[in-house]
């Protein structure tokens, strides 16, 4: 193949993917008759002062509840991924570094787990939690969350890899604790794992819907894809928020985009520890 | 780029300690190990083995009233549930649905990722960091903000490219899968070109140079030598979007606000959150069971299928 042919594939390819992001980028800063009436790709006049009346509208429509559903997907997205990583990076590690009764079927156990996908429980999950009335609440969408068998997995790989034997060993002759070694030394060994799980975890329960859709009533406590989710279906009856849900979709995706640049030294070196084995 | 350093096996530090001391050390370790599993264990335990044995339980009831009249009751059932579910042509309609979809959608985005891989792995390209970011940029799209993006895109009276929309209406019954296929697409490729271009950087480029040495062109380095060692990435890939595909729910529930030709049991997952929408939790149970053990089944055939193929 020529250089040529090589770089037209993927110019066509790069219009494919960034078209739809920057349609949502300029639609966002137009009013609701200039979406369809104007050029869909490019700003208008007043873009700069229109982009900012939108935002306020978002951030004020219904008592600003759009700001609750982006703080609540922080705290679903960015609390639940730090401790899921932790929790899962310990057994991950245990499962690498340590020999006892039982390693070789909890893995598989693990495993399993990373065959049947999230989805496929958010409705037992939720005959569980109706059970013990926590449905509609914050708990039931933020527990599940925090686990991640693929986490396991990936920090098991990991770990096997990265922490060298000898290093433990030296570590308990000189009087270190197992768990002091793990936080203090290995995990620096396995940072690059670590971001990744974190960063997917975070992806995957950001972009979760199933659960929150079956879990939640309480609009004050919807992630924000299920808020904009809502929006979107009631636009044909109340069709000013068609603007509110592009600025919102717009305004959802920023800080994703955001931590996959700023975090991106690390995962594109985790990412391929999943295939190495 | 990841670098494999295979630890050799612990040399016996300990070997030359008393016996005392190393009993004492191991005592340590067992504390250790079930400090460290514990936590995840507990939550696995709840939150993935109890739902599903919860799931199959409530799958075995079904409701029955004393009299006509009578308040309703939950009573075991046996496979009542799951005799319905065989004849319930909806859900299986739904099943085919995913299954045509997945045949059709998996591997040309494979293919897509594949390829895009291997040319950010050539020599051609100029610009290779931009062109990862591009093509990975809409994995931080969420599918119902995705679905919401296209949706408007695709729609006939919304669409700001309503020179193609009004001849070819994508959100009509006959071409409303391809459209949700186009949107799982535009958003997985890049993390799956991702996985497979991590393992190509993982292999030694001695193993190029060999290969020239001995007059291999580009071409064929890529058929001979790259493809053949990122299979396991693939395969990996390749699990992953079996399970996506059969769980497929949020793009094609928001693209409902958009389509009518998306009907309330469009893939399986629709099925299962209408018919608890009913509500009707025993039916819904019997589907996520039917579904979940589908997924793992598939899954794990297409794992154990594609080794055995890649050990011959």
């Amino acid at each position: 193949m020529s250089r040529g042919a090589a770089m037209l594939i993927m110019g066509v390819f790069t219009l494919y993917f960034l078209t739809p992001i920057w349609w949502l980028l300029v639609s966002s800063s137009k009013t609701g008759g200039d979406i369809t009436g104007t050029a869909p790709l490019w700003f208008t006049a007043d873009s700069i002062p229109t982009f900012f009346a939108n935002l306020g509208n978002l951030f004020t429509y219904s008592d600003g509840v759009f700001g609750r559903w982006l703080a609540n997907s922080a705290l679903y997205a960015g609390l639940g991924a730090l401790l899921g990583t932790v929790i899962a990076s310990m057994c991950g590690y245990a499962l690498a570094k340590y020999e006892f009764r039982g390693r070789e079927a909890i893995f598989n156990v693990v495993l399993s787990g990373v065959l049947v996908p999230a989805t496929a429980l958010a409705l037992p999950l939720f005959l569980i939690f109706s059970q013990v009335k926590l449905t509609n609440t914050l708990w039931a969408v933020f527990l599940p969350s925090l686990v991640s068998p693929f986490g396991v997995y990936l920090a098991r790989i990991y770990a096997a890899a990265s922490v060298p034997t000898e290093l433990l060993e030296a570590a308990r002759l000189d009087g270190s604790s197992e768990a002091r070694t793990f936080f203090t030394v290995s995990t620096r060994l396995m940072a690059p794992a670590l971001v990744t799980i974190f960063l997917f975890q975070f992806v995957a329960i950001w972009n979760n819907f199933f659960l929150p859709l079956i879990m939640l009533r309480d609009q004050a406590l919807f992630p924000v894809t299920l808020g904009l989710y809502a929006w979107n279906s009631q636009i044909s009856q109340i069709p000013e928020l068609r603007v509110l849900v592009i600025v919102g979709a717009l305004v959802s995706i920023l800080p994703l985009i955001a931590t996959f640049l700023a975090l991106q030294r690390f995962w594109s070196s985790g990412l391929g520890a999943g295939s190495v084995k | 780029m990841m670098k494999v350093t295979r630890p050799s096996t612990a040399p016996a530090l300990a070997a030359g300690a008393p016996t005392s001391r190393k009993t004492r050390t191991s005592a340590a370790q067992r504390r250790a190990v079930f400090l460290f599993v514990a936590p995840f264990g507990v939550l696995f335990l709840a939150f993935y083995a109890v739902p599903i044995l919860f799931a199959v339980v409530q799958s075995l009831l079904t409701v029955e009233r004393k009299g006509t009249f009578g308040p309703p009751q939950q009573v075991f059932g046996g496979l009542v549930q799951y005799q319905q579910v065989f004849q319930n042509s909806e859900f299986w309609e739904s099943v085919g649905r995913v299954l045509l979809f997945g045949v059709v959608q998996v591997p040309i985005m494979l293919g897509l990722a594949l390829l895009f891989a291997l040319l950010l792995d050539s020599p051609l390209l100029k610009g290779k960091k931009f062109f990862r970011l591009a093509f990975f940029a809409p994995y931080a799209v969420p599918g119902v903000i995705a679905a919401i993006m296209w949706g408007f895109l695709y729609s006939p009276s919304l669409s700001p490219f309503d020179a193609v929309t009004s001849q070819v209406n994508f959100l009509s019954a006959d071409l409303v899968l391809w459209a949700v296929a186009n949107i799982v697409t535009w958003v997985y490729v890049g993390y799956n070109m991702l996985i497979i271009y991590s393992s190509l950087l993982a292999i030694p480029t001695e193993i190029y140079e060999a290969a020239r040495l001995d007059g291999a062109s580009n071409m064929q380095i890529a058929w001979r030598i790259k493809i053949p060692l990122v299979v396991p990435a693939i395969i990996l890939t390749g699990v992953f979007s079996i399970i996506g595909t059969l769980q497929l729910l949020a793009e094609p529930q928001t693209l409902r606000s958009f389509s009518s030709a998306i009907s309330s049991t469009f893939t399986p997952n629709l099925a299962v959150y209408t018919t608890a929408s009913v509500p009707n939790y025993s039916l819904a149970a019997a589907f996520s069971v039917v579904l979940a053990l589908a997924t793992f089944v598939l899954s794990f055939v297409f794992l154990k299928a594609t080794q055995r193929k890649v050990s011959q």
